[in-house]
């Protein structure tokens, strides 16, 4: 190029090569198309909240407290939210109380100690894929085999076996791939030159796993957990299926194992029935309702990052 | 937990897997005299620790090592060189089992350990990783404190002595314990390269093994931290049999009394396998090679 030209000297040649500052068309247009998406994405998620506060303005503000401490009814100037969000916490217990050790205990099988072959690969894929199915789906599923189980020991408690308990299993069902997912990753992320310290120094498997692996993993494992019971919280689809829309939770006498076999519902299913209930009061009620939701969710994913920063380990 | 999982091990390890027999105190001796000296054999007539025949080891059908024989004696160092991939890591590994951990690896002839084959039926793995400890390559302490990296080891194994002496005497022998003395209760992460491989020997020497298998264990470190643990090796071969990988073989010659050559045979196939070329007193591997492959490499026209 110009830098073979005998006459100038060299660092006349230098300066000018690299001090010309030529852009291109796609040097300008490619990324404001790249930020033009993103402020597609960020509008629509602006406008979208923008809109629900607004509505949901009139009740919040002229109800205050009462939308989340009144019990369900049908009348929408007393109507809260109080059985609907002891109802999701209710399936949220049972989800934690059945997913996840369960789903950490396959997490630490198929990533210590099943062996590399191509029945661990077939179910790991299939982990996979189930993550992947529709949860109206796993409503099915719910439907066709925990309500059914329920009702044949005995335990349908007044609703034909459509109660909590049959909700958070199913929710348990539909979150468990997740979980095993989350927690084998925050296991493969232990490295293997800690397993072979804890070997070296005469470690059996299981206590490299009961006091470093698991250890180290715990934080990546906890923030999986709080995402995952996030995502049950939210779901709406496989519930209506299991009786979330049938009853409502009883808030006044019995005890837990009453309520767990009860009738029960659940705020995100609770937005769905307002949602076609005429007129404004409904309207701004359900769009409370889903502002309690979304509080609900951001501060367990702002919970999720917390520990992630804080505590999870960077080797 | 782990307490009668832990005589269950032992029961299954056998009668003759021996214990390391009663070791003098080893500290306060120099090492600069013994560093100055050009390391060959202490003492003629010594016993053999590892009798090694005809090992072979596969990953997959992949073979890494072809047919190595040898006999380690004990207190001394035994380097194992050769070029990279010639199978060093691999074959210091079947030392102490820790290739079981590899799914692949298959291990084939015998380890007669103080005459006992550890590939044997009854051998339980974990009873042989507690009597030949290992010093890995890249430190890696655990993400704990100090004191909890050396405490773990005979915690497991149910020592019922005073643990903070065991641990200051740990660290002292690997030659840490004056850096480390006012923050034990700090993280070993804290701590420089040189210090935390120090602190991995410091861990392996806490449960009292009766040998120490090091993996290039300055391989990331610098010349000063370097040669602190090369005078460690020597101090410590008073008590321990040592077996170190290395690729250094000015290290070689320092420190080990004998030295394994290994090389990498190309297959028509393309398959590269380490062979053991020479296992003889280093002194003679480095000033008088039988085989031509050994001379070759050790004054660097290896191809
Ligand atoms: N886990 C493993 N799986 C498959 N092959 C391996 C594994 N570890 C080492 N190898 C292969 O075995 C051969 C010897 O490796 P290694 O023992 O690490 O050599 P060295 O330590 O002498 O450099 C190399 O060809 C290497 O690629
Ligand atoms: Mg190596």
């Amino acid at each position: 190029m110009a830098a073979r030209a005998a006459t100038p000297s060299t660092a006349d040649l230098v300066r000018q090569s690299i001090q010309g500052r030529r852009l291109g068309f796609g040097d300008i247009a490619f990324p404001a198309a790249l930020l033009l998406a993103l402020l597609f994405a960020l509008l629509f998620l602006a406008t979208l909240l923008v809109d629900i506060f607004a509505k949901s303005w009139s009740a919040l503000s002229g109800r205050g407290w009462s939308v989340v401490s009144n019990p369900l009814t049908l009348n929408a100037e007393t109507a809260g939210l109080w059985q609907s969000i002891m109802g999701s916490l209710g399936l949220v217990a049972v989800v934690a109380l059945l997913a996840f050790p369960i789903g950490i205990s396959a997490a630490v099988y198929l990533e210590e100690y099943a062996p590399d072959n191509r029945f661990t690969r077939l179910v790991n894929t299939n982990i996979r894929n189930l993550a992947g199915v529709p949860s109206i789906v796993y409503g099915i599923l719910g439907f066709t085999i925990f309500v059914r189980f329920i009702r044949a020991v005995g335990a349908g408690g007044g609703v034909g076996g459509k109660n909590l308990l049959a909700g958070g299993l199913t929710l348990a069902a539909l979150v468990l791939p997740i979980v095993i997912i989350t927690s084998a990753e925050a296991l493969r992320a232990v490295p293997q030159s800690i397993r072979e310290a804890g070997f070296g120094v005469g470690a059996t498997r299981w206590e490299v796993i009961r006091y470093h692996v698991v250890p180290y993993a715990a934080p990546g494992i906890l923030t999986g957990t709080v995402l995952t019971l996030a995502r049950a919280f939210g779901e709406t689809a496989p519930l209506l299926l299991v009786g979330a829309a049938t009853g409502f939770f009883s808030t006044g006498s019995g005890n837990l194992i009453d309520k767990t076999l009860g009738p029960y519902t659940a705020l995100p299913v609770t937005i769905f029935s307002w949602a076609r209930q005429p007129g404004a009061d409904f309207r701004s009620l359900t769009a409370a309702a889903i502002v309690v939701l979304l509080v609900v969710l951001l501060t367990a994913n702002a919970a999720a990052i917390i520990l992630r920063n804080r505590y999870e380990r960077k080797w | 937990m782990g307490e009668d999982q832990l005589t269950d091990s032992t029961t299954a390890a056998g009668p003759t897997i021996a214990t390391g027999e009663a070791r003098p105190a080893g500290r306060g001796v120099s090492v600069g005299s013994a560093l100055r000296g050009t390391g060959r054999p202490a003492e003629p007539a010594q016993n053999t620790i590892f009798d090694v025949r005809g090992l072979r080891v596969f990953y997959g059908s992949f073979q890494a090592v072809a047919d190595a024989t040898m006999a380690i004696r004990e207190h001394e160092i035994t380097a194992l060189i050769g070029p990279s991939g010639c199978g060093k890591t691999t074959v210091l590994r079947c030392f102490n089992r820790m290739n079981d951990l590899i799914d692949t690896a298959r291990v084939e002839g015998t380890i007669l350990y103080h005459g006992t084959d550890i590939y044997g039926e009854k051998v339980d793995p974990v009873e042989v990783r507690r009597r030949i400890g290992m010093v890995f390559q890249k430190p890696n302490p655990f993400p704990k404190s100090i004191y909890d990296n050396i405490a773990f080891g005979p915690r497991i194994a149910g020592y019922k002595g005073n643990m903070d002496d065991l641990v200051e005497e740990s660290l002292t022998r690997a030659a840490l314990w004056d850096e480390v003395s006012d923050k034990l209760k700090e993280s070993a992460y804290a701590l420089s390269g040189g210090q935390q491989q120090r602190l991995c020997i410091a861990r392996a020497i806490a449960t009292s093994p009766d040998v120490l298998l090091m993996d290039e264990p300055c391989s990331s470190l610098d010349p000063i931290a370097t040669l602190r643990i090369e005078e460690l090796m020597i101090e410590l071969k008073r008590d321990y049999s040592i077996i170190i990988v290395t690729h250094n073989m000015q290290q070689a010659a320092r420190v080990s009394d004998r030295t394994a050559f290994f090389t990498v045979d190309v297959k028509q196939t393309g398959m590269r396998t380490g062979r053991l070329v020479e296992f003889d007193a280093t002194d003679a591997i480095f000033t008088n090679p039988r085989e031509k492959q050994t001379e070759d490499y050790i004054t660097g026209r290896f191809g």
